[in-house]
């Protein structure tokens, strides 16, 4: 079976006429690029020819088993948060992904999705009974009206290209929020927003739980990414793809650019109108803020985490970030765990040869016993505070790490040394690199158990900063992207 | 030279083209007949591309009109130029990279094919047909090429084939608009000898095979005398002269506007019979 598709191909290479050697060079040389050699290249390779259908039915299965897994309702929330997300980065990639548009409005279609179904399932508009529309009525006129919307912002940026269409796109995001801040507060309740919204009910059910929301998101997320793929693989999507690789030459073979655009606008904010429409749902109530520019950056970041033009990357990269953020990088332990484990597994992937990573931990381990022994016989209180971190770490790093007792300015004083130390090392070269590497991680392990553990908000947007910039570098096309070549 | 009956495939006439002050194109006229293969010299810079430019519909002219098949195509949209049946490959090549050699092919059919978004989401019978049709020409298309681009390398992308490859994936592409005419833009740069040669044939063929009439814009001399039927030389968007290969060639301001003013060149180039000389 797996030994079958590569026959073929195998003997047409043979009865190659020799002449045309470069080409069967440069293909052999990207699939040498592409995958990795051993085993890693093999699991590599079994993968990729598994097709999507079945990927998308295993991953679909999955997902319907997390909720039995889950023990309490922070963890589903969790959950309904990193699904909201996943589809959100879906909604995205049509447009940055596949058309190649910097949409930096997109947001507003989320935002204009959960008020739109906040207005139609709720008291605000025609009190004292208000509109209480079913979702089998409301989700339609939300998402056809959303197509419009779409429409009417591509309309004059379809001519726009790079900045500008981020400028005017970016305009149009801010606008929604000032829009629903200040226009008919009685109607659109300004920055108290709307609340008391309805649950999502259609013939009859209704959703109650959060389970139940859960696995509405799940069903909608699979049937977009279904949809989408069956577009992706039409006229529709190789258009879309032709325009972001070269408009011009696009319009050259029969395809109409600007409409093409307008489209790719329009299917972008039906997927994020109707993720707006359960995130009302579900929350209760809707407030101006909840769609503002830092959600719309973390909606970018997912999708090229996951990397853009790809479908599973960008569900990959939404259902990660989210996890991240709202799960693991909450709890102190947790966050430590991932501070240090990416710490460490940058070494050991950067670092070569073996010998060197371990000199570099020892020579760290006996660095920090040292200074620790020395600010001690100085003064008591430099090292009174102790890790600020709970669990075995913190009982490993207890007489190794200086924290004074008061950690707060000590703390923001070695951060920003921290941060010199970290622009010095992408400086200097060599030895002096691997040297320089010693005090670093010991500061970094000395500022991460003085302050950033009390301060988890602050912390994960660091942590999550610093993993999109290891990324960015060990795999720039994201996580599930596919290599992308401007020119050759 | 040119009339049959029929309307010519393409037909500029008293074209020009300013951009401001600058006059890139000065009342061209242009004819290319049925299942005829013309090609446009000139030097750098004469404003050979941009005819294609202005035929295409990348710009608009100032004043003058294009025909096509009789029917004037003036000021329409390139998606819209091409439906008609105008195809063109460009002198700096620009294919879709990052697609695979077939979806390359694939894609310059959108405009012939008519399944709406939803369609191709639910896969009704009109999507079906036409993506099999669709796949069928691609293929078809691709096979003309022969060995050069085979089967096995369909599925790769299109930024992994030799520079040679590209030139005739771009042809590919262009083939899958379905023209009557096809415009290639300098379709022999950066080819070896045998590369060369082979472009030459293919030129050929695309005319006796498929029947198209074909106006080529063209550097080497080797290739510009293998297929043309007749040949237009351009200068500063002025057309200085137009016939068969050897009169064109030789042609004093041909040879002045590609070597230089070299008094004993020019005498030299007078010497063989060829209509007006020496204006300039």
């Amino acid at each position: 079976m797996t030994a079958e598709p590569e026959s073929p191909d195998v003997s047409v290479e043979q009865k190659q006429d020799p002449s045309i050697g470069v080409d069967e060079w440069v293909a052999r040389q990207t699939g040498r690029r592409e995958y990795a050699p051993g085993p890693r290249g093999d699991i590599q390779r079994r993968f990729e020819r598994v097709g999507w259908w079945p990927k998308l039915a295993v991953a679909g299965a999955f997902g319907a088993i997390v909720p039995l897994l889950l023990t309490n309702d922070f963890q589903v929330q969790v959950g309904i948060n990193a699904l909201l997300l996943a589809l959100l980065a879906l909604g995205l990639n049509i447009s940055v992904g596949w058309a190649g548009l910097l949409d930096l409005g997109y947001i507003a279609f989320y935002g204009f999705g959960a008020y739109g179904f906040a207005l139609l399932s709720s008291s605000q508009l025609n009190p004292p009974t208000g509109i209480h529309f079913a979702a089998h009525v409301s989700l339609p006129i939300i998402a056809v009206a959303a197509a419009c919307l779409g429409l009417i912002v591509g309309l004059p940026s379809r001519r726009l290209i790079g900045d500008y269409l981020a400028i005017l796109t970016l305009f149009f995001g801010e606008a929604f929020v000032e829009f629903t801040n200040n226009v008919a507060p009685s109607k659109l309740g300004g920055p108290n927003g709307i609340t008391s919204i309805d649950p999502i009910r259609a013939f009859g059910h209704q959703i109650v739980t959060n389970k139940g929301y859960f696995y509405f998101l799940l069903i909608l997320l699979v049937l977009s990414a279904a949809a989408l793929h069956l577009l992706d693989t039409s006229r529709t999507g190789r258009a879309w793809r032709a325009v972001r690789e070269d408009p011009l030459a696009a319009g050259m073979m029969t395809i109409p650019v600007n409409r093409v655009k307008l489209m790719a606008f329009s299917f972008g904010a039906v997927v994020a109108a109707l993720a707006g429409t359960v995130f009302a749902a579900q929350q209760v109530n809707v407030f101006p803020t909840d769609f503002d520019t830092p959600y719309l950056i973390l909606i970018y970041a997912a999708l090229i985490l996951g990397g853009a033009g790809s479908i599973g990357g960008a569900i990959l990269g939404g259902l990660l970030l989210s996890v991240m953020l709202d799960g693991f990088l909450r709890s102190p332990t947790e966050a430590g765990y991932l501070f240090y484990g990416v710490i460490l597994l940058t070494l050991i992937v950067k670092m070569r040869p073996w010998r060197k990573l371990v000199a570099v931990l020892a020579a760290t381990a006996v660095f920090g016993i040292v200074v620790h022994t020395i600010v001690e016989t100085i003064s008591k209180t430099a090292v009174a505070g102790g890790p600020q971190s709970t669990g075995w770490i913190a009982d490993a790093l207890h007489n190794w790490v200086v924290v004074p007792s008061n950690p707060t300015t000590a703390g923001n004083i070695g951060f920003v040394v921290l941060l010199c130390l970290c622009i010095a090392l992408v400086q200097v070269k060599g030895r002096s690199r691997t040297i320089l590497l010693v005090p670093t991680l010991y500061l970094a392990a000395c500022v991460w158990e003085g302050v950033l553990v009390a301060q988890p908000s602050i912390t994960r947007q660091i942590l999550v900063g610093a993993i999109l910039i290891v990324m960015m570098n060990a795999r720039p096309q994201g996580l599930l992207g596919s290599r992308r070549v401007e020119v050759v | 030279m040119v009339a049959t009956g029929a309307a010519p495939v393409i037909e500029l006439d008293e074209l020009s083209l300013a951009f401001g002050g600058l006059k890139a194109l000065t009342e061209l006229d242009l004819v290319v007949g049925d299942r005829e293969i013309v090609s446009v010299i000139g030097p750098n810079g004469a404003g050979k591309t941009t005819v294609f430019n202005v035929i295409t519909g990348v710009y608009e002219p100032t004043a003058g009109a294009v025909r096509f098949l009789g029917e004037s195509i003036g000021g329409l949209a390139p998606h819209q130029v091409t439906r008609k049946g105008i195809a063109r490959t460009f002198q700096s090549l620009r294919l879709f990279l990052n697609m695979s050699v077939i979806e390359n092919v694939m894609a310059a059919t959108y405009g012939n094919t008519k399944a709406m978004p939803w369609e191709s989401i639910l896969r009704l019978p009109r999507a079906r047909r036409e993506e099999r049709e669709v796949r069928r020409l691609a293929e078809e298309v691709l096979s003309f090429f022969g060995q050069r681009l085979a089967g096995y390398r369909w599925e790769q992308p299109a930024y992994s084939l030799s520079y040679a490859n590209r030139r005739r994936l771009e042809i590919a592409r262009a083939l899958a608009t379905r023209p009557k005419l096809l415009l290639l833009d300098e379709p022999a740069a950066g080819m070896n000898p045998n590369e060369t040669h082979e472009v030459t044939e293919l030129i050929g063929r695309l005319r006796n095979e498929l029947g198209l009439a074909i106006l080529v814009i063209e550097h080497d001399m080797h290739v510009v005398e293998g297929i043309s039927d007749r040949v237009i030389a351009l200068d500063h968007g002025v057309k200085v002269t137009e016939g068969p290969f050897e009169q064109v060639a030789t042609h004093p301001a041909v040879v002045e506007s590609y070597l230089g003013r070299d008094p004993e060149a020019l005498v030299e180039a007078e010497a063989p019979p060829s209509g007006a000389a020496g204006h300039s």
